[in-house]
């Protein structure tokens, strides 16, 4: 009885999910789907996640063929030919997606995925230390400068024009501490350690070009390494929501030759100096 | 007889000798203890406080494709993201899904009365009310409603003003303080449902109905209330423990030396991350509470309008077990940039990859439920088959983001924003709605309009994948989430896909309208309906419509499998649940 | 076919399955209820753990507290349990005048740890303990003390006055066995609850 418009209704269905797979596909192809891309494990985080446009691109256009199939198929049918299936049948059903989906996810992430984020969290001796310290709405950030030491940082001596780190006047570790306000200067192919702090709230220091996120706690000292490799001006954007002010809270990371860095550095004044 | 039947629960002489006397209108529509009127009361709280969520969408939806043209300020805009968030989570589809479909469906699907306690099943409706009203209320109190989106992080939420803790953001105040009173009676609300549910599926199935012979639905149903009862409680502690932060001076989220705008804080010795792990640890359990019960209605539409029994039935309910428990030991995965030990991250990150297994039999099995089958496209079928994409679609974003090298790029962007939705708004609404249609000649004794439900899916699912499917792009872009303009060079491709989302999201939201007035409508004025009008087999559709109090005259005996739809050339063989021999 | 169709049986009293496990579904919903709580103060003492860990030092125990009264105390509520199951086998048996004394027992030994328990605060913060500060260290000390001692004085405060409508209604034989053993239940998880208390705070 309801067979013709059954049919109708399947064919509708099937096409409007095959366009939709040809769109989101052929959207990889169309649009400029991610930022460039500038820094040593930001290659390996688009490697991994270029892994996994392949795997699971895989399981969705032949999830939504398959459906598409069946609907075509088995829609607007007036018999049904349904037989059950054997039990073994079924296993393998059922083992077949649990050993594919395992293997595909844990192994990407293992042999692709591991590294990088190892890369991302090991301190290399070598490596230029840089602090950040985030607050409403604001990136702060601070070189040891000669002697190669912090000074303390002291709640009690904040100021928000005059010393936006609380730094003490006294400590000879901090006097020629270099305070950059809204920006951070990072030679190219050198690594860089991050020691990440906040005043208020949680933020993240969030760079899409050069694919680095993390978050900003107070009370905590959260740390990621960058290894730049293309030089230029990259924007942060703060990635976790510290208020309204969220979406203006913004700076720049810009990477210099190493000549360039070098230079800047030496024309840089401590803050007590 | 009445006697040995008035020991147990929901058996009340009143059910036996049906009809006997009448109840006044207040006892039998407002404080009923029926669960079928009960389940129609929750839906109707869940499409009231859906005028809200979707509303509230539609403004942020305005400002982002058109900045300035809602004439908000980014104060505003927080606070309507949260709780646009928080209202569809929990007013929504909590309400319409587990709560409202699941007190129609348990009793009548496994052959009981009512609930075991119809008294608290009452309670825990009448509970919600004043969560929800206390939920909206808080937009009209100083510094507006609860801005700290709604994960409700500390220190931001932390930072009331009152005392001597400085104030963190506006919506700090007051606002945030009802927001978590308005979680804490939610909290209270759904154990005493989830209470309810778990003894009455383990305690009052029909003679017969031994646990393997319980639709797939109920299975979904059982185990989101498991979940919720193991993992609610930590938020209960980390509500508790907030509020006594905002109000009381301690500092279990507030750490030594914060500095607020300037003023400095006297707390002392707190973490932030604490909070973090209690609320995921409630928080992805909570998505499978959601999710599951979608997927178990569509078991039990596609069966229904196939015409054959689901693929791989005992597997679906291995998978579901598994993936209850691997739920509640992956909650790191919404942490990896949180500052987490890196070696944690790891940890999460394969085990949350694990989860991506049973989900899959899921999948598989739902697909191959279609093989051999005959499908009648009703609109409840056409739910059910959008929801079997929108769980592989959504499900593969999953796999991204569940991959912590990955998540490093996709973190807090409009991805995670596609991801959830497409899971948490798409699959969850696609099966309220299968359910909704399917279910709706047994509640009110009459059809739904089909051409009105045909706009309905269309515009929803084509709405609704567009959205959220271009939002995946968007944040493969960088875009951030929770952002109330955006002016950063890099995030430009991705920001001029805004019109065009806000224009699908009006889609989808106009969609909803045929919707609306099809319910109320067919209420009264659809076509009536027979007892068991989609030829199904579950124990539901073997009492009248519409459904007596006490629900049978006499209890089922159940006698076979939940799914007895048979081959044959007529395709129509059917074998009720409690037929003989 | 009839949609209502019912196979034999039907004078029989046993309409559902037997239960799980043979459970009443009130027993069944207390349990579920306990496990939950369980996992409530199970966070609550997690996040104690965790603060602990992470404040490095943490102030030492036997500056703050008198360890023989705790003792005392510790010991009230675990007598309080055995009254309790005698109660419950007194109900059991049918005994309504003795299940009313050692519910009433079970009730006043809940009483008497309140007492001590607000006398122990009272110490504590007339030396100087506050929710936020405290004079012998870390300062979330007080948070976590006062916060999850607090949390069990209400459920052992609420189960006095559970105790005491059992006692009131197992007297009137409005309460069954089977009511006096779920109070029993919740009672026994109270003190439970009391014993990991007691050794997070006092033992370690
Ligand atoms: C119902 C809700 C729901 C569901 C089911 C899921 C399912 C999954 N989620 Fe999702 N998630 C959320 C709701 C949900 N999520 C929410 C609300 C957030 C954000 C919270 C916030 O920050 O505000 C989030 C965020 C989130 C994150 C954190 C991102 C971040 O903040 O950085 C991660 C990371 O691992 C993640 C992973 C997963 C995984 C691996 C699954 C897996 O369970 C998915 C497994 C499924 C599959 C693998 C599909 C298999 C299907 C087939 C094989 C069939 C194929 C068929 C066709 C294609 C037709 N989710
Ligand atoms: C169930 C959950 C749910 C649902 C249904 C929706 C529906 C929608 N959401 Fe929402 N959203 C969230 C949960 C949900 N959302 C959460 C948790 C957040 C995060 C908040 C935070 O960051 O803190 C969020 C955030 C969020 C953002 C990110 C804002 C930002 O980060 O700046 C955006 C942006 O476009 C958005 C858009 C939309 C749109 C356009 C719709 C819809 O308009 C989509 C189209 C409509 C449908 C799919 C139909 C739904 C139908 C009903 C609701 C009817 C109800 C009927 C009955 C009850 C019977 N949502
Ligand atoms: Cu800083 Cu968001
Ligand atoms: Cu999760």
């Amino acid at each position: 009885m309801p067979n013709k418009r059954g049919a109708v209704s399947a064919w509708l269905l099937a096409s409007l999910l095959i366009l939709f797979t040809i769109l989101t596909v052929g959207a990889f192809f169309v649009l400029k789907w991610r930022p460039d891309v500038a820094s040593e494990h930001g290659k390996g985080v688009d490697k991994m996640i270029l892994y996994i446009i392949f795997a699971a691109g895989f399981i969705f256009v032949v999830g939504h063929l398959v459906l598409s199939a069946f609907l075509v198929k088995f829609g607007g049918k007036n018999g049904a030919t349904y037989k059950p299936m054997t039990h073994r049948a079924e296993m393998l059903f059922t083992i077949g997606p649990v050993v594919f989906m395992v293997a595909v996810s844990e192994l990407g992430v293992l042999a692709i995925g591991g590294p990088v984020w190892n890369q991302v969290y090991t301190h290399q001796s070598g490596d230029l230390v840089v602090e950040i310290t985030a607050k409403q709405y604001e990136w702060i950030s601070r070189y040891p400068g000669k002697d190669g030491k912090f000074g303390r940082k002291r709640p009690d001596l904040f100021d928000d024009q005059e010393n936006p780190l609380g730094l003490d006047p006294k400590d000879p570790d901090a006097k020629d501490d270099i305070v950059i306000r809204g920006a951070v200067y990072l030679p190219v192919g050198k690594g860089a350690w991050f020691n990440i702090q906040s005043w208020d709230v949680l933020h993240s220091f969030n760079v899409p070009v050069l694919r680095s996120k993390q978050d900003a706690v107070p009370g905590l000292t959260t740390h990621t390494r960058i290894l730049p490799t293309v030089i230029g001006r990259y924007e942060i954007s703060c990635a976790e929501i510290c208020g309204p002010g969220h979406y203006k809270m913004r700076g720049f990371v810009n990477v210099k030759s190493e000549a360039d860095f070098y230079k800047w550095l030496k024309s840089q004044v401590g803050w007590f100096e | 007889m009445a006697i040995a039947q008035a020991a147990r629960p929901g058996t009340h002489e009143s059910h036996v000798h049906d009809g006997g006397h009448s109840i006044g209108f207040v006892r039998k529509y407002i404080f009923s203890t029926d669960h079928k009127v009960i389940a129609v009361q929750y839906i109707l709280m869940a499409m009231l406080m859906s005028v809200v969520g979707l509303g509230l969408s539609l403004l942020f939806r305005i400002q982002l494709a058109w900045p300035g043209k809602a004439g908000m300020t980014p104060e505003q805009y927080v606070s309507y993201v949260t709780m646009h968030g928080t209202i569809m989570i929990f007013f929504v589809v909590s309400l319409a899904l587990s709560s409202g479909l699941g007190n129609f469906s348990i009793p009548l699907q496994v052959g009981a009365r009512d609930m075991a306690y119809p008294l608290l099943n009452m309670l825990s409706f009448w509970v919600i009310v004043p969560a929800a009203a206390i939920m909206i209320l808080s937009f009209f109190v100083e510094g507006g409603a609860a801005a700290g989106g709604w994960t409700a992080y500390p220190p931001l939420s932390a930072l009331s003003g009152f005392g001597k803790v400085p104030r963190g953001s506006p919506g700090s105040g007051m606002g945030q303080t009802l927001w978590l009173l308005a979680m804490a009676l939610f909290i209270v609300s759904f154990t005493m449902g989830g209470l309810n549910y778990v003894a009455t599926i383990l305690n009052l199935r029909a003679r017969g109905m031994s646990l393997m012979r319980m639709p797939l639905t109920v299975w979904t149903w059982f185990i989101a209330a498991l979940l919720g009862l193991l993992s609610f409680p930590a938020l209960t502690a980390a509500a508790i423990m907030l509020l006594l932060d905002r109000h009381l001076g301690t500092s279990f989220f507030l750490p030594s030396g914060l500095v607020v705008s300037g003023q400095q804080a006297v707390n002392a010795g707190g973490t932030p991350l604490l909070f973090q792990h209690l609320f995921w640890f409630l928080g992805h359990p909570e998505v499978y509470v959601l999710v599951l019960p979608a997927i178990g209605i569509a078991f039990d539409v596609l069966a229904a309008f196939s015409r054959r029994p689901p693929h791989g039935y005992k597997y679906s309910v291995g998978a579901l077990l598994i993936i209850a428990f691997l739920g509640m030991i992956v909650w790191g995965h919404h942490m990896f940039t949180s500052g987490m030990n890196p070696f944690l991250g790891k940890y999460f990150s394969i085990s949350t990859l694990l989860i991506t297994a049973p989900f899959a039999i899921l999948g598989v099995n739902l697909l191959a439920s279609l093989w051999r089958a005959r499908i009648r496209f009703t609109t409840a079928m056409l739910f059910a088959l959008g929801l079997i994409s929108a769980v592989g679609t959504g499900g593969i974003g999953g796999l991204f983001l569940a991959t912590a090298t990955a998540d490093l790029h996709f973190h807090d962007t409009y991805f995670v924003v596609g991801h959830f939705h497409l899971m948490i708004g798409v699959v969850t609404m696609t099966g309220t709605f299968a359910g909704i249609y399917y279910w709706f000649p047994k509640m009110f004794g009459r059809y739904m309009n089909e051409t009105l439900g045909k706009l309905h899916f269309w515009g929803t699912f084509i709405g609704a994948f567009a959205v959220f499917v271009i939002q995946h792009f968007q944040g493969f872009g960088g875009m951030t989430r929770r952002y109330f303009e955006y002016s950063a060079d890099y995030v430009k491709p991705a920001v001029a896909l805004n019109p065009a989302v806000t224009v699908f999201a009006f889609l989808a939201i106009a969609a909803q309208l045929p919707f609306f007035f099809n319910f109320f409508w067919s209420m009264f004025k659809g076509k009536k309906a027979e007892a068991n009008p989609w030829e199904a087999t579950t124990l539901e559709w073997t009492t009248a419509t519409p459904v007596p109090h006490g629900n049978w005259d006499r209890l089922p005996v159940v006698s076979g499998d939940p799914y007895g739809y048979a081959a044959g050339p007529d395709g129509n063989a059917h074998r009720m649940q409690n037929a003989e021999g | 076919m009839n949609p209502t169709a019912v196979t034999g049986h039907e004078a029989a009293s046993e309409e559902s399955e037997p239960g799980f496990y043979g459970t009443s579904w009130q027993k069944l919903m207390m349990w579920w209820f306990i496990i939950g709580d369980a996992i409530l103060f199970g966070s609550f003492l997690a996040a104690y753990g965790f603060a602990r860990i992470s404040a490095g030092s943490w102030p030492d125990r036997t500056q703050m507290f008198s360890m023989n009264f705790i003792t005392v105390m510790t010991f009230t509520l675990i007598t309080s349990s055995a009254t309790m199951a005698t109660a419950v086998a007194a109900s059991r048996r049918g005994d309504r005048k003795a299940a009313f004394n050692f519910t009433m027992a079970t009730a006043i030994g809940g009483i008497a740890f309140l007492g001590m328990q607000a006398y122990e605060w009272y110490h504590l913060i007339h030396n100087g303990a506050r929710m936020g500060t405290n004079p012998w260290g870390a300062p979330a000390f007080g948070a976590y003390f006062f916060t999850i001692t607090g949390f069990h004085g209400s459920h052992v405060a609420s189960g006095v006055l559970i105790l005491l409508i059992t006692a009131w209604n197992a007297k009137r034989g409005k309460s069954g066995p089977e009511g006096v053993e779920l109070t029993g239940l919740y009672w026994h998880f109270v003190d439970l609850v009391w014993v990991f208390v007691f050794g997070c705070f006092y033992l370690i």
